[in-house]
């Protein structure tokens, strides 16, 4: 019952939104361009081999980061694997179901992965321990503990602060020392949602639920573009994708110095 | 006079002397146990136990704010924020809809208020728009709080709605289901959402209505 009337988006609610948007602001007096508060907890869980716990507003995200010797793929016998993964349990949302990932987790766990595999975020050249025979495999895991909108660049932060933080148990597994997971660059992702003819950075919940298109966009630190998704059945127009990408690159450079990079 | 309000626990055992137990309170061997937790209180001859928090419980007479969820061919169906959807037959509309026609009047996604017409005893709901001022809302802003706090958003006879209300210059109607409806220019919607959810985080806190007031006299911005 819940995920259907949850699924119901007010009338009266939607016209607000709009209404408050084409004047300039908010539900949450925030501008455009803002983030919600973003509050980050390093290495939350203990025995994973890197974690964070990262808060945007009210969406709360847990990224876990599991290392561990594997074959490679035969198609790439000298590189690591990286796999990710995205669970979006019935306790973060009534409008979650138990049960295998759907369409949404799915398409979460894809979003974040391509941020990070195609900026080569991770160096999985330097996890062969023997080519062809036996590599590090990277899993990440997310899990979305509360869901209040912008699931993709929470565990996308996420993502990246455990990767950044995560330590290869090799003497574990008798491979010699433990080392730190090489990092090459790090991504950050910026999502809008087009609401009327306006676009909005960190859409929550309300604004999600109205809004007709979506873009996710992820660059690393030299403003190169690595991974783009595009969501909703709503179009966008060449400039104010233009200007999405220009957003999403100073927005992206503000998350990287203030979240990702800091404490180094 | 002011008496300072006793919280109790589940499981509770209650003294009723001469009171009768009322809502919140069970009979097990002839003695009173509390059922949830909350605040006791002995009104009109009868104990009921407040619930400090938790889902809106019906009540017949009861006005609250829906949300339309689904249409059938003589009914709409209505998320009032209790434990299950409310039907709102076509007989209990102020309107002669026929047969299958019902989307022409409510549809998915619209807000009413409406009355609590009656309540099973499984907590079934029958709605009610058939009388003066239950109608279709349009325009303004819909929030949601723990019904449990509408009674401090009303205050005592109405006198914290009413600062709210002359402060901001807005309408505004609390549904008893925690959802309130608030119609005005956006700033002063911002003002009021502001001040309801200051409400919300302080309403144990003596002194509220000074707080609220000078809360609004400030300008605003954001939930």
């Amino acid at each position: 019952m819940s995920k259907f009337t949850e699924s119901v988006v007010s009338e009266i609610k939607k016209d607000y939104i709009q209404k408050l948007l084409s004047q300039g602001s908010r539900l949450d007096g925030r501008a455009y361009d803002e983030f919600r508060k973003i509050e980050i907890v390093k290495n939350f869980v203990p025995r994973a081999c890197g974690s964070a716990l990262v808060k945007i507003g009210n969406t709360q995200v847990l990224v876990g980061v599991k290392i561990e010797p594997g074959e490679p793929f035969p198609d790439t016998p000298d590189t690591g694997v990286l796999s990710t993964n995205a669970e979006l349990v019935p306790l973060a949302s009534p409008t979650f179901e138990a049960g295998p990932p759907g369409e949404e987790a799915i398409e979460l766990a894809r979003v974040v992965d391509r941020g990070i595999r195609e900026s080569k975020a991770v160096d999985l050249e330097k996890l062969v321990i023997k080519p062809g025979e036996l590599v590090w495999v990277v899993f990440v895991d997310i899990h979305v503990l509360d869901y209040d909108g912008n699931l993709f660049d929470a565990s996308a932060l996420g993502s990246i602060i455990a990767l950044k933080n995560s330590i290869i148990p090799a003497s574990k597994f008798n491979q010699g020392d433990d080392f730190p997971l090489p990092m090459n660059h790090y991504p950050a992702t910026v999502t809008f949602a087009k609401i009327g003819d306006n676009m909005v950075v960190d859409p929550n919940l309300d604004e999600e639920n109205i809004a007709h298109a979506r873009i996710t966009i992820s660059s690393d630190e030299s403003g190169r573009i690595h991974a783009i998704q595009k969501g909703l059945e709503g179009t966008f127009k060449i400039e104010e994708i233009k200007n999405a990408i220009s957003m999403a690159i100073s927005i992206g450079n503000k998350l990287r110095d203030e979240y990702i990079l800091k404490g180094d | 006079m002011e008496k300072i309000r006793e919280i109790v626990l589940p499981g509770e055992e209650i003294i009723l002397g001469e009171n009768k137990p009322g809502n919140g309170i069970f009979i097990e061997n002839g003695k009173a146990y509390v059922e949830y937790l909350g605040v006791k209180s002995i009104k009109s001859g009868y104990v009921n136990i407040i619930p400090l928090s938790g889902k809106y419980q019906p009540q017949k007479g009861d006005k609250v704010i829906g949300k339309v969820v689904d249409i059938l061919s003589s009914n709409w169906v209505v998320d009032i924020n209790a434990p299950y959807l409310a039907p709102l037959h076509v007989n209990d509309t102020p309107w002669k809809v026929d047969f299958g026609d019902t989307s022409k009047y409510l549809n998915i996604g619209d807000t009413i208020l409406a009355k609590v017409m009656s309540v099973n005893e499984v907590k079934q709901v029958w709605l009610t728009l058939k009388e003066p001022g239950l109608r279709k809302l349009q325009g303004g802003h819909i929030i949601t709080v723990s019904p449990t706090k509408v009674p401090r958003i009303i205050g005592k006879d109405g006198s914290m709605i009413k600062i709210l209300k002359d402060m901001t210059n807005s309408k505004i109607y609390v549904g008893q289901n925690g959802i309130i409806w608030v119609e005005g220019t956006t700033e002063s919607i911002l003002q009021v959402v502001g001040a309801i959810r200051l409400i919300e985080r302080e309403a144990h806190i003596i002194g509220l209505t000074d707080r609220v007031k000078e809360y609004l006299s400030k300008p605003k911005k954001g939930e």
